[in-house]
């Protein structure tokens, strides 16, 4: 019995001093194994006493399954302890960045003409194009914009021959819709326009994005409304608007609208930020729209204006220098 | 146009404030621009008499003055070389205080003691004028406040009007709105006509009577062109920005501001004959009051005389016949000129002048009489003279008719969606001075005003009636009209997904001029002609981009001289490609071109400094056509002159050019100062967007095959040319073929090149056999031999 115990005792310090896998296996043999120490004492049995037979067993047996089980206990842990020191070898900088390209970016015009189309495509309207070589008529005539009208001169308008223009706003396409479409008509039309005209605050060719709607009841009050929503959407914000009368030779009445505008000292200033009116029943007619029947009214924008307004871009010109410092500002 | 806030008060007066003014007549669609002060913040300024004025006994330059303010005498050093006994002056007594940082104090000028200042009109905010000391008329009283004196507490109102609004370009215009903004009379100024004392006429006779339907003119002889013209005159001229010449250019000025009326005055004894209205003839010859020679064209109204033109009607006189210091009689001209007549004719010569300015816009065709009146009784008072009847030459068939308008109830609401009250209605448009032909419940019948050019149809008198109830005032809301929704194809893909795919590859996105260096766009392309503008800004934006290539490669350039090495561009928009000649067969197609240069990546710690090639390019290009879930686009060499032959190709859609790509002609590129290879891609829009929606095909259950040849052939064999073999070659499991390696070099034959395919076949309905597959290799592999003279490597 005193042998018993002390073989266990030996066999768990064993056990608990192996280091590796090898050397439980060399343990297991030692004790469990067929020459093993407690096998040995199995072997034993049979000088035992017939009385204390039963029990010895047990006790051996129970000794043996303590060993193995301590074994078994062991050997985990010794993996899971190769797994760590493996993974402890293995570990890198997760701060260092990704490899793969980076991303690039949409021009802070582009962004904004999208963001302009969104809310208009969201209740109904469709994107038109055109042509940017323009007839006269088409740019001029078509909108009531008559022959001796100062837009016309050559210090505002890019000529090609007397007859041909760079477009100098987006209305084209508006009359080129009409004359093939009857009404209803939402349309808005974003593109490049262009105006003899650089310094600080022009440039030479810049975006647009106007819009017609044209149908039966159509309404100043409809106007506004759209335009109010357009703006506070646009910005994010609950503008206070104003719309003011104004004057263009295509619609009548004509309006222009300001937002209220709040400086780094806290003043207040109203700043111009779209034209609109109720399409001149003039422009209807001359593009074959009944204008006893349908109203309708049409807006213009500059994408410029708006996305220095949305990115507190302060120079114009940066638009067009395509600097990658600049646009990649715009992610 | 800019006036004096006390002035329109003289017409009417609203209780309201400055700013609250400015604000409503901005509502009422006549813009504001500004409203600024006549004079600077200055004080302490009192009108003072020079008693004496001695040299300095220090100084060449100074004078020591005695200067009277009415009950004291004050010493006062002054540098004005103006300064002399007897004049009036404004006087800055100690303690005044004409700026910020700007107090007088009692000082010691080389010393003599001073105490105070004079002041020049500059030093008060007045004008430019700093040549001496500000002289005062005599009828200054020593020691009034200078402020009160001159009636400085105003302000100038800018007001900037739309071209419709002629009619607001006066201060009987101005205060006519005001008026019908607050509901009040307006008080015009009283004219009473002169009684004419001679007989003198000198005859007038219009023959461009469309041109001009009425002509007024009158002599009056014995002016004094010497006299003063009175301060307040003079002021009110300043506050809206026009200097003081003599009185006699003065009172037609002033009379232009005060009732609209542009007139001109000639001297008499430069007039021969008669006074001729007509057209001129063809290249004839003006000398202008600026001195400045031009030749006219015979669309050009002219005031002639029997000689020779005198003046540009409406527009501006000439040198020899205006009033001058000699000037003793005039002949005084107030007409009416047809605005379309006179419309562009003014900037067709360079010119811009305030007649010209009004006349183009539209005078009121009434308004002659009241001003010649009106300026004759200035003239009396301020120049004396002795005054002839008056010359009336008038067409009353050319004059302007008043227009008969209808408004409709029904449109009217319809238009504001609002129904304003009947009596609103009538009173805005009668203050507005639309006469009431007939009112009933159902319609407004008006006659519009002659000096509203702008009242013509019904919708004209819709926003008259919107802009005087005001537009905030005017409900709104969201339309509730039907809306058809278009389909949204899909076989049409969207360009943000496009943009999205090269964002994702890297690229920035740049927006370029649409015109272009003539010189460049021939280096890139010396075979196209460019489209040219008639009035480019300058000559490096004198063509329209027959590319969008020379823009992109321009960008890089900018950007590489700013030490970015690395770039990635890409631009949507149109080129421009044929003749203005023919205008509908000019190409002005929308293209998406890219460019690349520099690093494959970033530099970063995970890899070297590899720079992007021709096939870094080619995958974006497919990335782009992957887009359209249609044919694969194919590839062809390409001889664009302004790529790399070798390194470029025609990209080809259904057989179809629409684009093409590659590396930027080394020796383009070295020309424009490019330190590194370019690749770049330009190719029509419509190709990448066009889509095929996506059609499910089902998928096989049986196993995939793989077989790898090793291949060599000739170097000159494009890989193309094996897939297109092997394609119709190895029957049709054929599931798809990958190109794994392409090597040549050492170890094969210099001709040679090595290339390593996986062909992968697949069944639909059954599990391919060995003997399948080792057929369909054998019928490739000797295709491909015979074919292509290819070689399985051992």
């Amino acid at each position: 019995m005193e042998n018993l115990k002390q073989i266990l005792a030996d066999a768990l310090s064993a056990v608990a001093a192996s280091e590796s896998e090898s050397a439980l296996d060399d343990v297991r043999v030692h004790y469990l194994g067929k020459k093993g120490a407690l096998t040995a004492l199995l072997k034993q049995l049979g000088n035992v006493s017939a009385e204390d037979r039963p029990k010895f067993g047990q006790m051996v047996n129970e000794a043996k399954d303590q060993v193995q089980e301590k074994i078994t206990e062991r050997k985990a842990f010794l993996a899971e302890a190769a797994l760590n020191a493996k993974l402890a070898t293995e570990t890198i900088d997760i701060s260092l960045s990704g490899k793969g390209q980076e991303v690039g970016g949409l021009h802070p015009v582009t962004r904004t003409m999208e963001r302009i189309e969104t809310f208009f495509r969201g209740i109904g309207f469709d994107v038109a194009s055109g042509p940017e070589i323009e007839d006269d008529y088409h740019n001029f005539e078509a909108l009531n914009i008559p022959a001796h009208h100062p837009a016309r001169a050559m210090q505002d308008t890019f000529y090609f021959n007397p007859s041909t223009v760079l477009r100098t706003h987006t209305s084209p396409v508006q009359v080129r819709t009409m004359e093939t479409t009857q009404p209803p008509i939402r349309i808005i039309c974003p593109g490049r326009v262009y105006r003899c005209d650089s310094d600080q605050t022009h440039t030479p060719m810049f975006h647009q994005v106007e819009g017609l709607l044209i149908d039966e009841n159509i309404s100043f009050a409809d106007l506004k409304g759209i335009l109010q929503q357009f703006l506070n959407v646009f910005f994010e914000d609950d503008l206070k608007v104003r719309f003011r009368p104004s004057y263009f030779p295509f619609t009548e009445p004509s309006i222009e609208v300001d937002i209220m505008r709040t400086n780094s000292k806290g003043e207040e200033s109203w700043l111009e930020v779209l034209g609109c009116g109720m399409v001149h029943p003039k422009v209807l007619e001359m593009s074959g729209i009944d204008s006893e029947k349908y109203t309708g009214f049409a807006f213009g924008m500059g994408v410029e204006r708006f996305a220095m307004l949305r990115y507190k871009v302060d120079d114009l010109r940066m638009f067009f220098e395509n600097d990658l410092r600049f646009l990649k500002q715009f992610k | 146009m800019k006036i004096s806030e006390n002035w329109l008060r003289e017409w009417v007066n609203p209780g309201i404030s400055s700013d609250d003014l400015a604000a409503q007549i901005t509502l009422a669609g006549l813009e504001v621009d500004e409203v600024l002060p006549v004079a600077s913040a200055f004080s302490g300024v009192v009108v003072g008499e020079i008693i004496s004025a001695e040299p300095h006994p220090d100084a060449d330059k100074l004078q020591v003055c005695k200067v009277s303010d009415g009950v004291d005498i004050f010493q006062v050093v002054c540098g004005a070389p103006n300064a002399r006994p007897g004049i009036k002056i404004p006087f800055a007594k100690i303690g005044a205080v004409l700026g910020a940082d700007f107090k007088i104090k009692k000082a010691k000028l080389r010393q003599v003691e001073s105490f105070g200042m004079l002041c020049s009109a500059s030093e008060l905010g007045l004008s430019d004028d700093h040549d001496g000391i500000m002289e005062l008329p005599a009828v200054a009283k020593a020691g009034e406040d200078f402020r009160a004196f001159l009636g400085l507490d105003d302000r100038v109102i800018d007001v900037d009007l739309t071209p419709n609004r002629s009619d607001c370009l006066s201060v009987a215009g101005l205060a006519r709105e005001v008026g019908v903004l607050n509901k009040l009379d307006v008080t015009p100024v009283k004219v009473v006509p002169v009684a004419t004392v001679i007989d003198d006429t000198f005859s007038v006779q219009v023959d461009a009577v469309d041109a001009c339907p009425r002509y007024l003119g009158r002599v009056v002889r014995g002016v004094d062109v010497k006299a003063q013209t009175p301060l307040w005159m003079v002021e009110k001229l300043r506050r809206s920005g026009i200097r003081s010449i003599d009185p006699i250019v003065d009172i037609t000025n002033y009379v232009m501001l005060e009732l609209g009326q542009p007139m001109h005055a000639f001297d008499l004894a430069n007039l021969s004959g008669s006074i001729v209205v007509r057209m001129a003839t063809q290249d004839e010859k003006i000398v202008l009051l600026d001195g400045q020679e031009i030749a006219l064209r015979d669309d050009t109204l002219v005031i002639a005389d029997e000689k020779a033109p005198l003046a540009i009607a409406g527009v501006m006189g000439g040198e020899g016949s205006g009033v001058s210091e000699d000037t003793k009689d005039i002949f005084l001209e107030s007409a009416f000129f047809a605005p379309l007549s006179l419309a562009g004719k003014a900037r067709s010569y360079g010119l811009h002048t305030d007649s010209s300015h009004r006349f183009e816009r539209g005078v009121d065709a009434t308004l002659q009489e009241l001003a010649i009146e009106r300026a004759t009784a200035l003239v009396v008072d301020i120049a004396g003279g002795e005054v002839g009847p008056i010359t009336h030459v008038v067409n009353e068939a050319s004059l302007p008719q008043a227009a008969l308008v209808t408004l409709r109830r029904k449109k009217l609401d319809q238009y504001l969606a609002i129904s304003i009250d009947k009596d609103v209605v009538t009173d805005i448009l009668t203050r507005l001075g639309l006469e009431m032909v007939e009112v009933t419940d159902e319609a407004w019948t008006t006659k519009a005003p002659l000096h509203r050019f702008d009242i013509a149809i019904e919708a004209d008198l819709i926003e008259e009636v919107a802009r005087i109830y005001g537009y905030d005032n005017l409900p709104s809301s969201m339309p509730q009209a039907a809306v058809n929704f278009t389909p949204l194809p899909e076989s049409k893909t969207q360009i943000q997904v496009l943009r999205s795919i090269l964002v994702s590859q890297g690229y920035q996105e740049a927006v370029t001029y649409s015109f272009i260096d003539p010189v460049l766009s021939k280096q890139f392309l010396p075979n196209i002609e460019p489209v040219p503008l008639a009035n480019p800004i300058s000559a490096d934006m004198g063509v329209m981009r027959p590319s969008l290539v020379p823009g992109l490669v321009k960008a890089y350039l900018y950007n590489q001289n700013r030490q970015q090495s690395r770039v990635r561009l890409f631009e949507t928009g149109r080129r421009f490609i044929g003749s203005v000649e023919a205008l509908s067969e000019l190409d002005q197609q929308q293209q998406v071109a890219g460019l690349i240069a520099g690093t494959r990546h970033s530099e970063a710690w995970y890899h070297g400094s590899e720079k992007v090639d021709f096939y870094d390019l080619k995958a974006h290009v497919e990335a782009l056509f992957a887009l359209n879930n249609g044919g694969k686009p194919t590839y062809e060499r390409s001889e664009c002159e302004f790529l790399h032959p070798g390194r470029s190709a025609d990209i080809f859609m259904n057989g179809q050019f629409v684009g093409l790509m590659g590396e930027l002609h080394p020796q383009l590129s070295k020309t424009l100062g490019a330190n590194q290879p370019i690749y770049v891609f330009d190719i029509a829009l419509a190709a990448v967007l066009n889509a095929t929606l996506p059609e499910y095909e089902a998928v096989s259950r049986f196993p995939e095959v793989r077989r790898d040849l090793a291949l060599l052939v000739d170097r000159s064999v494009p890989v193309s040319a094996l897939e297109k073999v092997i394609a119709s070659a190895a029957g049709d499991a054929l599931k798809n073929v990958l190109v794994f390696d392409v090597y040549q070099g050492q170890g094969i034959d210099e001709t040679k090149k090595s290339v390593a395919l996986g062909l992968t076949w697949q069944h639909p309905s059954h599990t391919l056999s060995d003997e399948e597959v080792n057929n369909s290799v054998e019928q490739t592999v000797a295709a491909l031999s015979e074919q292509l003279g290819a070689v399985v490597r051992g």
